[in-house]
């Protein structure tokens, strides 16, 4: 059935529900209560949350923002917490100690708890193939402790253990390339995807991952207002803007092979990204033209490196 | 509903901190954080399903006939991402 | 009729756990318990078990993945040793705060650095803080008893919490004994069926584990453990009475070995306790009146019932296979001292630190120990309680 965001919003149940303490204007929010609402309303899910911002707003004692059955464990091990829901599921359906129907598996963690403390982790429960969907929200930061860099922060960011001082301006790396390391694992499906338009394209990638057979993992941008320094308002104009300049591509990978979802017409010069973001403000100043120049190239190689990759891996 | 709160003797917690009432995160309302208001502007409206999925609150209830109505000021907490994605004027934001 | 066998500390335990039958396996390897998963694997393998076997990536994602299985409302289980349960530690403390009965073999061997495969309790002493129950075994027919009854203890309602059963890494683990099993059906009986109350697979009743537990709710939740932890002894004592009931092996919180009218005597864990009879058998044969208090039951401690039972003697010693590293003595001596002195029961005790890395510790050993004693009861003093049983030294002779 073709998607209609009035039909989903409207008819599948709101799985994580309001009250729930994360910033206003945060880009998480969304992204998970539109990904819970890709299930099938008969189904049943166990939800594993990595330690970090979402997992904190959403279940402080005594109360759950989560209508399905939630586990967090800590920082590291939200892939191997819910490998572990998923095993005892398999065993005792096998055993016939659970009643009939279906139980889905998703986790969800931030670039901290994936792109890094728990990538060791994660990649231990996509390799092993459980029935399960790994989420990143992708921030680019350790926001839940305050905006200190990760390994998915990119190049030139102002964070609070990457600043923009005197002699460093910001990052010095490139940020670290997750949706193409889980495509390394092999598996059935891996997405790249983020809050877009009426989310169609995060809600056809979420049913997907979920209702794949096997590990599936989505990495989902999710702007945060206060670590990158922009208006609350402005999520939907940073997420539009992310896909319109190549910064964060639309793709899909099913069983190796890669589709791009969506190609601007005209691709948006990465300042259009750069400049509404307080954390890439440096980037502006006199003389530090050069910094824009090297991001453009990132921008331009990785996007047309993800060109040539879905040619190949298309070819017959 | 929840009838745990800061005083709430040990012997009433429930062990390990579990919650059994999955969701009951609609009792804590969130509307007092807010300092500016999203006011709906029926008249203007398209329904055109836009705002729906991008509140962070769930703030923006949708009814059965696939239709928006006003905002749930209990949990609204002003950030005024649905106003910016409006394309017809029809979510203002206003000073509490 | 039960049934002889002749296995390894590992395989005993192994065979514990394919008649448990749990739901979950998650473990990775570590010498010297690595032949538990290995066994284990290989029941999975040839369809003997109904277990989920999760060959995970670390020791880490071992009790993560074992917090989500029970969690789930599943059984699961694990094996692991020294660097593997340092790599758990975060989680071990999550498993026991969330009060899921996971249960552990703890085949124990020293910590790093630097690196050691052999046997000390330095694993163990890690996590003695951590909310599990512990039981140390002397042999592979304790490990293999202790495992058959830690489901029983672990799941009760008034405990829930982890249990980790301990035995010597090479020294039981890879020795193969005579051992008593008791036939599958037998276990599958006195084991039962689990049925947590709450779970998360549990569709009629989503439930939420793991929150951010703030400063108005942590305190009290902690404090539920502790009284789990208290809870837990009389579990233990009943679970073990009618474990006697089903094979006549007889377990309380410690055992105590020609303790009744001992004047002098070792309080030990896991196998020395073994050397140490053999050591007071031969003593009794020349009149002198040592004995052994050899503790089982190590979390809870038994305070009150191991001061009660030191209390007639006139000197201890207290052996600890890890050393606390504090200037004031190992851990089972602290525990030990001041079990006697919130009961107002002074003994003369000395601490002897041994076995360190694997250490043998002979007869002789255990033989100077009840040597110092003599000396101890005769001049009434103690020059240094903290010793070191063992140990090379300039000025040896």
């Amino acid at each position: 059935m073709a998607y209609n965001v009035k039909d989903v919003v409207a008819n599948k149940p709101s799985r994580f529900t309001a009250g729930h303490r994360m910033c206003a204007g945060c880009g998480a929010p969304p992204v998970a209560r539109h990904i819970m609402r890709a299930l099938k309303p008969e189904d049943y899910a166990v939800v594993a949350g990595a330690t970090g911002c979402m997992e904190v707003s959403t279940f402080i004692y005594p109360y759950t923002a989560w209508t399905d059955s939630f586990i967090h464990t800590a920082f590291e091990c939200a892939g191997a917490t819910l490998a572990g829901a998923e095993a005892a599921y398999q065993s005792m359906k096998k055993q016939g100690k659970l009643p009939e129907g279906d139980t889905k598996f998703i986790a969800f963690g931030g670039d901290g708890g994936t792109y890094d403390i728990g990538l060791q982790s994660l990649s231990g429960a996509m390799e092993r193939g459980h029935d399960m969907v790994y989420v990143c929200y992708d921030n680019g930061a350790y926001m839940n402790t305050g905006i200190q860099r990760s390994s998915a922060t990119p190049k030139f960011a102002d964070t609070t253990t990457s600043p923009a001082g005197k002699v460093i301006p910001g990052k010095m790396q490139w940020r670290k390339d997750l949706a193409k390391i889980m495509v390394g694992h092999h598996l059935p499906y891996v997405a790249q995807t983020l809050g877009y338009m009426n989310f169609k394209d995060l809600y056809e990638k979420a049913e997907k991952a979920i209702y794949t057979e096997g590990p599936a993992f989505l990495n989902v941008m999710a702007p945060c207002p206060r670590g990158w320094g922009y208006p609350t308002d402005q999520l939907m104009q940073i997420n539009k803007l992310a896909v319109e300049t190549c910064y964060w591509p639309l793709y899909e990978v099913i069983d190796g092979k890669y589709k791009i979802n969506y190609k601007p017409a005209k691709k948006l010069p990465i300042e259009e990204f750069l400049k509404p973001q307080k954390r890439f403000k440096h980037m502006f100043k006199p003389d530090n033209e050069w910094m824009i120049e090297k991001f453009q190239k990132e921008v331009d190689s990785r996007w047309q490196e993800l060109l040539d990759l879905e040619e190949i891996t298309n070819r017959d | 509903m929840t009838e745990i709160n800061n005083n709430t003797p040990m012997e009433k917690l429930t062990p390990g901190g579990d919650i059994y009432t999955a969701g009951n995160a609609r009792e804590f309302k969130t509307g007092d954080w807010r300092s500016i208001r999203p006011v709906f502007l029926s008249d203007k409206c398209k329904q055109c399903g836009l705002c729906f999925p991008v509140c962070p609150e769930d703030a923006i209830p949708v009814n059965k006939d696939m239709l928006r109505e006003d905002f749930n000021y209990d949990y609204c907490k002003g950030c005024g991402v649905c106003s910016k994605v409006c394309p017809f004027g029809a979510i203002e934001m206003k000073e509490e | 009729m039960s049934i002889r066998e002749r296995l390894s500390g590992n395989e005993a335990t192994a065979t514990a756990m394919k008649q448990i039958n749990p739901d979950v396996v998650a473990a990775f390897p570590i010498t010297p318990s690595t032949e538990i998963p290995q066994y284990f694997s290989t029941f999975v393998a040839n369809g003997t078990v109904d277990t989920e076997f999760v060959a995970v990536e670390s020791e880490h994602s071992a009790m993560s993945a074992c917090i989500g299985a029970e969690a789930a409302g599943s059984r699961a289980m694990t094996a692991t040793s020294a660097n593997g349960l340092s790599l758990m530690w975060e989680m071990i403390y999550i498993a026991s705060s969330l009060r899921l009965p996971i249960v552990l073999s703890l085949v124990n061997r020293a910590v790093s650095g630097p690196l050691n495969i052999h046997c000390d309790h330095s694993d163990a002493m890690g996590v003695r803080d951590s909310g599990w129950i512990m039981l140390f075994s002397e042999n592979n027919q304790e490990a293999y008893d202790n495992t058959l009854m830690a489901h029983r203890i672990a799941e009760h309602k008034d405990v829930m919490l982890p249990l980790m059963v301990c035995q010597d890494g090479f020294i039981t683990s890879h020795a193969i004994e005579n051992i008593e099993l008791v036939e599958d059906d037998k276990v599958k009986e006195f084991v039962g069926e689990y049925k947590p109350e709450h779970y998360l697979l549990n569709k009629e009743e989503p439930i939420a584990v793991g929150p951010l537990d703030l400063q108005a709710y942590l305190f009290e939740h902690k404090t539920q453990q502790a009284i789990a932890m208290k809870n837990a002894k009389q579990v233990i004592l009943d679970v073990s009475k009618d474990f006697e009931k089903m094979t006549g092996r007889n377990y309380g919180l410690f055992e105590e070995y020609q303790l009744e009218d001992a004047e002098i005597a070792i309080v030990c864990m896991n196998s020395t306790a073994g050397t140490t009879k053999f050591v007071i058998d031969n003593l009794r044969k020349k009149g002198i009146k040592a004995g052994l208090l050899k503790i089982r039951v190590f979390r809870p401690f038994p305070v009150d019932e191991v001061a009660k039972s030191l209390s007639h003697v006139k000197a201890i010693a207290i052996l600890d296979r890890a050393d606390s590293l504090n200037a004031a003595g190992g851990a089972l001596f602290e525990d030990v001292t001041s079990a006697m002195y919130v009961n107002n029961i002074h003994v003369s005790a000395v601490n002897y630190i041994y076995g360190i890395g694997g250490r043998d510790t002979k007869a002789d050993d255990i033989e100077s120990v009840y040597t110092d004693l003599l000396e101890i009861v005769k001049t009434n003093k103690i020059d240094n309680p903290y010793r070191y049983l063992g140990l090379r030294k300039e000025g040896d002779k």
